[in-house]
């Protein structure tokens, strides 16, 4: 049996480095996160001639070896690491033939730490357009390495960088620069130190603040402090490593890189002069958000439908159907329901994802984030976290992972801390019932009431977002300066086979994360509403029957009333209702919102289990929550208490998920245990404030 | 006085004289931010901040306060 060969796909952001990742493992392919940290980790396999097998290992995009982020971290610590189990036998650097000469920076790095290294120039389709012309066979003798020309898009090039992959020992693993000409003295005395080893990779373990490399320096500091020198020192030296480069570079373009400009269209620039324009490129910029949010309902309207039917129907066919041992009710009450309720948000989240996904690769966001910057500055944002506040609209957690680019502590930090106040899919159904609920379905100049409602708790969310970040740029020290730098891509038609991918890896991991959640509390709270303490609970049959009021009509409801109050979940709800009780709520929103700590959606379901519970009448639950009343008949749900939850819905810190995201992105438990206190307050006074008013 | 890029016009090219080395992140200098390399201002934001520049072919946006640290000639 012959070994697999290890790929490493490495490469700027911006190079199509997916694309070419999706024509070598079609969907054969895997995401999981890399240990201990949130950076993505994507795995696949392709079959190579000969019956070999490729692992293919999609690195995250990075400029160079100089590591500025924990993306670029992670690719800095695996070549430098030999006994990694991803360590690759060969490395593919992706570059974009229209940024050859900054992308080739990367692959002289590359090739310097001795890996066999493939140079694939990407978007080869593209070079007549743009009068340029390659001598592949000179680059690669002058290179010694191999280069391929490859059309990701038109599926150009891909064989011959599987057969180059296959035969990978033969690729030299020369370097480019030698690292000692740079500064002879210093490496030459690093070399009397460490004789057996790499001076490129003593060089990168000094300069890097990686995790490994760290461990690395401090044993070498032990053994020679003459090495460690100042900062500054180091960065000089880094400086002429880099112009180092360029020459050779330079060099190797010269002889076998052309550009004819005359042939060149500049799409760019024309397209640049309106999108970024001072004042058009703010008015297409709500155009596009206007859109997306239209589109967001119009289109998820009618497979939301059906999923809610669908799932309905398969809780009454459950119910009657599923053997004993199954446990029945559970499932049909409990599990079914509960995972209808997350199962209902895929459209919303695969459309969200589908936009997200294509205002990336046609290079607009990168516009957006040019434009923002400065208005965002003044909340201590920056206008890198504009994407994030705008995917937060469907999912804090892929919005607060979609930070890790923005370089600034401070700014990431604040983005991080505020995102979960935009109004995710999660408070979506929360909104919708209680609006349906309290708000009366008129037109006020001609538009529809319940909708204006909507539409106010979604800027509620924004404004609260900006809100709590001036405050927080204004508390929080100022850690250190560092610079904005953004790459400006060049236009691009989205590729259909990217969009796609990206929709089913990210709808499907959201759903599996919190499907777990949501599974496993439906099941807690179904079983802690069948079962309850002592003897009050045992016997209800008896103590219902034995009421006056009861009649053989309304037996099976009141039982079911009764049991449900005197359950555990009914202790839990009254427990708490003193401290909810001037919000305007009573017990049973008191159980609902206690099992929304752990995730909104939860919610409704809960309600609907709440109501539910031993009762198969038909009513829906919007009736049954209007039909609820307190002992003295003034109903549950009115325009004060529902106008209450759903100012307490949008500013409380309800999800689990995003908890644990935001402990991993920011390594400490002080951050999301500080989110949680804070929000759940604003929250608390928020709605008693609300309730209080409307009270009047 | 020495022109910074920050005084810059959009339109204008110029060629990158010197800068503080400490003072620039790597990353800017890797995209070829380097002595003797044209840059040519192509737009500015709202505010006039942050610019968005050509700098020997990597086109880049960076910050008014990041700009006024390279020296430039006309």
């Amino acid at each position: 049996m012959s070994k697999n060969i290890n790929v490493a796909l490495i490469g700027n952001p911006n190079t199509g480095k997916s694309s070419v990742f999706n024509q070598l493992t079609g969907l054969n392919q895997k995401t999981g996160n890399y240990p201990g940290i949130t950076v993505e980790k994507r795995q696949g396999v392709c079959r190579l001639p000969r019956g070999v097998k490729a692992r293919i290992l999609d690195l995250p995009g990075t400029y160079s070896l100089n590591a500025s982020s924990l993306d670029e971290n992670v690719v800095v610590e695996l070549l430098l690491n030999k006994n990694d189990k991803d360590f690759p036998d060969v490395a593919v650097v992706i570059s974009d033939v229209e940024n050859l000469k900054r992308n080739m920076l990367l692959f002289t790095q590359i090739k310097d730490l001795n890996i066999p290294t493939i140079l694939v120039i990407n978007m080869s389709d593209r070079m007549n357009r743009k009068g340029i012309s390659i001598d592949a066979e000179k680059m690669e003798e002058l290179l010694q390495a191999k280069v391929v020309l490859v059309s990701a898009r038109k599926n150009e090039g891909i064989d011959t960088l599987k057969q180059h992959i296959t035969s990978y020992k033969n690729i030299s693993t020369l370097p480019c620069v030698s690292i000692a000409s740079i500064d002879q003295d210093y490496f030459a005395s690093l070399k009397r130190t460490f004789p057996n080893q790499s001076l490129y990779k003593l060089w990168l373990v000094i300069t890097q603040d990686v995790n490994f490399a760290r461990i690395e320096r401090q044993k070498m500091e032990a053994q020679d402090a003459t090495h460690t020198r100042s900062r500054s020192f180091l960065k000089r030296l880094q400086q002429k490593e880099t112009i180092k480069r360029y020459q050779y570079i330079n060099n190797v373009l010269k002889a076998c890189y052309n550009k004819d400009s005359a042939k060149a269209t500049d799409l760019r620039g024309r397209l640049d002069r309106i999108l970024t324009h001072k004042v058009w490129g703010f008015v297409i910029f709500f155009l596009v958000l206007f859109t997306i949010f239209q589109a967001l309902y119009d289109w998820s309207s009618v497979p939301m439908d059906v999923i809610d039917t669908s799932f309905a129907q398969l809780s009454d066919w459950a119910k009657v159907n599923l053997p004993n041992w199954l446990a029945p009710n559970l499932i049909a009450e409990g599990v079914i329901p509960g995972l209808g309720g997350i199962v209902i948000f895929v459209p919303q989240i695969a459309l969200l994802f589908l936009f997200i996904a294509v205002l990336e690769e046609t290079g607009y966001m990168s516009r957006v984030v040019f434009i923002t910057d400065r208005v965002m500055r003044r909340f201590g944002l920056s206008g890198k976290s504009v994407v994030p506040l705008i995917s937060g609209t469907a999912c804090a957690i892929p919005a607060i992972m979609a930070t890790r680019n923005i370089e600034n502590w401070k700014e990431r930090l604040i983005t991080i801390l505020v995102t979960p106040f935009t109004t995710c899919s999660a408070r979506l159904p929360v909104y919708l019932i209680l609006i349906s609920l309290v708000i009366p379905n008129d037109r006020i100049l001609g538009a529809n009431l319940q909708g204006l409602v909507l539409m106010f708790f979604y800027l509620l969310g924004f404004a609260m977002a900006l809100l709590a970040a001036f405050v927080l740029h204004n508390t929080l020290p100022k850690r250190q300066t560092s610079h904005f730098v953004v790459e400006m891509p060049n236009y691009r038609i989205p590729l259909l086979k990217n969009v796609i991918v990206t929709i089913i890896e990210k709808t499907k991991s959201f759903v599996l994360e919190a499907g777990k959640i949501i599974l496993a509390i439906s099941i807690l709270l179904w079983v802690m509403a069948s079962n309850g303490p002592g003897a009050t609970f045992k016997n209800a049959p008896e103590i219902v029957a034995a009421q006056a009021e009861v009649t053989d009509a309304n037996f099976e409801q009141k039982l079911s009333a009764y049991k449900l109050e005197h359950s555990y979940l009914g202790y839990v709800g009254k427990g708490i209702e003193p401290i909810i009780r001037p919000l305007g709520y009573d017990w049973k929103i008191g159980i609902a919102i206690v099992s929304s700590f752990a995730a909104r959606e939860v919610f409704v379901g809960t309600l609907a289990t709440i109501y539910n519970v031993g009762d198969s009448s038909e009513v829906t639950i919007k009736n049954r929550m209007s039909a609820e009343t307190y002992s003295d008949g003034t109903p549950v749900f009115n325009l004060a208490s529902g106008l209450s939850l759903m100012v307490f819905y949008a500013f409380a810190m309800q999800c689990m998920s995003t908890l644990a995201v935001v402990r991993k992105e920011t390594n400490s438990w002080r951050w999301p245990a500080v989110q949680l206190v804070v929000m759940t307050l604003i929250a608390y006074l928020g709605a008693l404030v609300t309730f209080q008013y409307f009270s009047l | 006085m020495e022109l910074t890029l920050a005084d810059l016009e959009i339109g204008d090219v110029a060629t990158i004289e010197s800068f503080d080395v400490e003072q620039l992140p790597m990353k800017l200098i890797e995209m070829g931010c380097l002595p003797g390399n044209r840059v040519n201002l192509l737009q500015v934001a709202p505010s006039n901040d942050p610019l968005y520049l050509n700098i020997s072919g990597s086109f880049l946006a960076i910050r008014r306060e990041t700009a006024v640290q390279i020296i430039v000639r006309k």
